[in-house]
């Protein structure tokens, strides 16, 4: 397959976009057409292939966390895509398994949602909590288990962070993937959260967390400065 | 009132409100809001009542009350009575069979315009087929104009969008040049901002301005910042030509996108003032505004009162023709499977739109989109891009290779649109396709030129670019 001859191809180095690509006739060259296919390929995949939860929870036990996987409402995957409403609501049988656990004192939860994609959690969320958790225990946090939560929203946090009465709410979840990133996961941090109450504008987003986008370590910066600047107040 | 006894069972619909949500064909926005028909049933049944209701009943009974919408009273206020005569004695039914008729002619249609409401539009749509839609619409004639005549007949215009996800002045320049060098740009070159504020959009319409200056392209610029933006721009003496602003249906909708009446008013008469349009025929190019919209945008504000997203939408359109725009823009498929599911929903809802605008006289163009949680893919905006152009659509995107980099969604690529333009021998505008020829990007049939070296035109900005020569 040839590769794009338009005269002006060295203005790629000034941007992401697919500029240049030369032509077939008046249209997009094969490999033009492949590319995109391939990256729309990855991008479906990272929404469509289910997370695989049982694997994840066996990687945070690993690194010495306890975990409780739970459930919304969207009863699959179309329903979630399609009710974002239930996507924020736990399960019934979600609420039966917290109700199992001691409510005791808590001061943040830690939530992990796949989101819009399963990808970022996969390759993301345990690097992440791994440099997370030792944070939070060293600031004597009481913690419940990690919660794994399928099917989620942002917002699904408030629920849980409701539950145990916790002050702080993070939330892992995996990003709308775009064509260049389909592994892109974002945090959450919610203070006080409050279930139906809290809104978009009373979260802090921290975006773009991949191999190409935000680090880890400055993502974690990120979280723990608006963190402790909650604390103050 | 609404009532149906249909296959047995009989319906009753209450308002003319609900009437309309269970005609409406089925799409998940309208089942996320729960206005939608609960099975196929009850959605026909909607529609033969629907078929029945006479136009001027929808003058009689507003769909969100008059006393609280400044759109509904917007619609109510300025309808004209004089134009709404040949079609004040026909139901919704009638309507369409009327505006399928070959007596209906383009004059016919633009003369009544003024006397059509966005819910008599809204309502005929919904019991007319994908084939009716692009039939009426293709009878419509909206034409406006800047520095070029957008609109005319056999004509397709594309807004070239060289986004960035920085707004880093270099890679703008690339993707700007790029879709020059393609053939694209006579709707606008418009672009979306990475961050809103005034530093950031006034740098932006310099450049442009420089860039449309120096190589004389006639052709209108857009910075796609908030309206409030724009006009601290102009005060301060920006080069504005299009002002840009998202619109909704509901009052309660716009508020939540920081607008009113009001503030648009006041920008299109700033805008106006700069008389930065070229003479035709003696008066000014001065249709200046530019607007976005989008099914489900007023659920997504929680502001869609009870309406179904495609009624809403057309209430939108009443709030554009206020302002006279060169351009209308349907940004379908970027809102999520959320409001439209799939391609076929998102097929439809831009086939609609464009229905629903140029009945109303609107200059309506349409961003063939999607993102990648939706149920949809390349195939598909094949497909309402193929149908959108043979609707004599005006205006759809141009962007390198289908992706825009920072809005993180696919619309329609540079390539797009010499594809639909060839295979229905549609032309850009006059004034940008002579503009084209005159420089050496397209040949006399508009086809891209050969090239065996850039065109003198673009040679120093590339050197300037990179620095030093290039192949």
């Amino acid at each position: 397959m040839a590769d794009s001859n338009d005269l002006w191809h060295s203005l790629n180095q000034f941007t992401p976009a697919r500029i240049a690509q030369g032509r077939a006739g008046m249209s997009q060259t094969t490999r033009n057409s492949l590319e995109f296919q391939l990256a729309h390929a990855l991008a479906r995949d990272a929404v469509n292939i289910p997370l695989d939860f049982v694997q994840l929870e066996q990687r945070i036990n690993t690194l010495g966390y306890t975990t409780l996987t739970l459930q919304t409402q969207a009863e699959n995957q179309r329903m979630y895509l399609q009710r974002p409403d239930l996507g924020r609501l736990l399960s019934e049988s979600a609420v039966r398994c917290l109700q199992q656990y001691p409510n005791i004192q808590t001061d943040a939860v830690v939530v992990v949602a796949d989101g819009l994609s399963s990808k970022a959690i996969e390759q993301h969320a345990v690097p992440f909590l791994n440099l997370l958790l030792p944070e939070l225990q060293a600031k004597a946090y009481q913690l419940p288990p990690v919660c794994l939560i399928k099917h989620g929203r942002v917002a699904i946090g408030d629920a849980v962070a409701d539950h145990y009465a916790a002050r702080l709410c993070i939330v892992l979840i995996g990003e709308r993937p775009g064509l260049s990133s389909p592994d892109s996961m974002g945090v959450y941090f919610t203070y006080k959260a409050k279930s139906g109450i809290s809104t978009d504008a009373d979260r802090n987003c921290i975006s773009n967390i991949h191999n190409n986008g935000l680090s880890y370590d400055l993502a974690l910066k990120k979280l723990l400065f608006l963190l402790n600047e909650s604390e103050k107040c | 009132m609404y009532k149906a006894y249909i296959a047995k069972l009989s319906y009753d619909f209450k308002t003319l409100r609900n009437l309309l949500a269970k005609a409406t064909p089925p799409r998940s926005g309208d089942y996320l809001a729960g206005v939608a028909a609960a099975n196929n049933l009850e959605r026909v049944a909607a529609q033969w009542v629907l078929a029945d209701v006479p136009l001027k009943q929808f003058l009689n009974e507003a769909l969100v009350p008059y006393e609280q919408d400044e759109v509904t009273r917007l619609i109510i206020d300025e309808h004209d009575s004089v134009a709404f005569a040949p079609v004040s004695h026909l139901t919704v039914g009638d309507f369409r069979d009327w505006l399928l008729s070959e007596h209906t002619t383009t004059e016919v249609l633009t003369s009544i315009a003024a006397g059509l409401t966005p819910e008599m539009v809204a309502a005929v749509s919904k019991i007319m087929r994908i084939q009716d839609l692009i039939l009426v619409a293709k009878k419509c004639r909206v034409i406006t104009r800047f520095r070029g005549t957008i609109g005319l007949e056999n004509r397709l215009s594309t807004r070239l969008q060289p986004n960035h996800p920085t707004d880093n002045p270099a890679g703008v320049a690339a993707s700007l040049l790029d879709g020059l060098l393609y053939g694209c740009g006579d709707a606008v070159i418009g672009i979306n901002p990475a961050s809103d504020n005034l530093e950031a959009t006034s740098r932006l319409l310099y450049m442009l301005n420089d860039v449309i200056d120096r190589y004389a392209i006639p052709t209108q610029s857009c910075v796609l910042a908030h309206v409030t933006t724009t006009l601290k721009a102009i005060e301060q003496g920006a080069p504005v030509d299009l002002v840009f602003q998202s619109i909704a249906g509901t009052q309660k909708a716009n508020d939540s996108f920081g607008i009113n009446l009001n503030i648009l008013h006041e920008a299109h008469l700033a805008a106006l003032e700069l008389k930065r349009g070229s003479l035709f025929d003696n008066g000014m190019g001065n249709n200046c505004m530019y607007f976005e919209t989008g099914q489900g945008s007023a659920l997504s504000a929680n502001a869609h009162q009870g309406l179904d997203q495609q009624t809403c939408e057309a209430r939108a359109y009443a709030v554009a023709r206020k302002f006279k725009p060169l351009l209308v823009n349907t940004v379908v498929g970027f809102i999520g499977p959320e409001y439209l599911y799939d391609g076929k929903q998102i097929i439809r809802a831009g086939l609609e739109d464009h229905f629903c605008g140029k009945l109303l006289g609107l200059p309506m163009g349409c961003d063939v989109c999607y993102t990648n949680h939706a149920e949809a893919d390349q195939d598909d905006m094949d497909m309402l891009l193929t149908q959108f152009a043979v609707a004599g659509g005006t205006f759809i995107m141009g962007i390198p290779g289908a992706d825009d980099v920072m809005l993180n969604y696919q619309s329609t690529s540079f390539h797009d649109a010499l594809y639909v333009r060839q295979v229905l021998g549609l032309r850009p505008a006059p004034e940008f396709e002579h503009w084209l020829q005159q420089h050496g990007i397209f040949n006399a049939d508009n086809q891209l030129m050969a090239q065996r070296e850039l065109p003198a035109l673009f040679k120093p900005a590339l050197q300037k670019l990179t620095g030093g020569g290039n192949g």
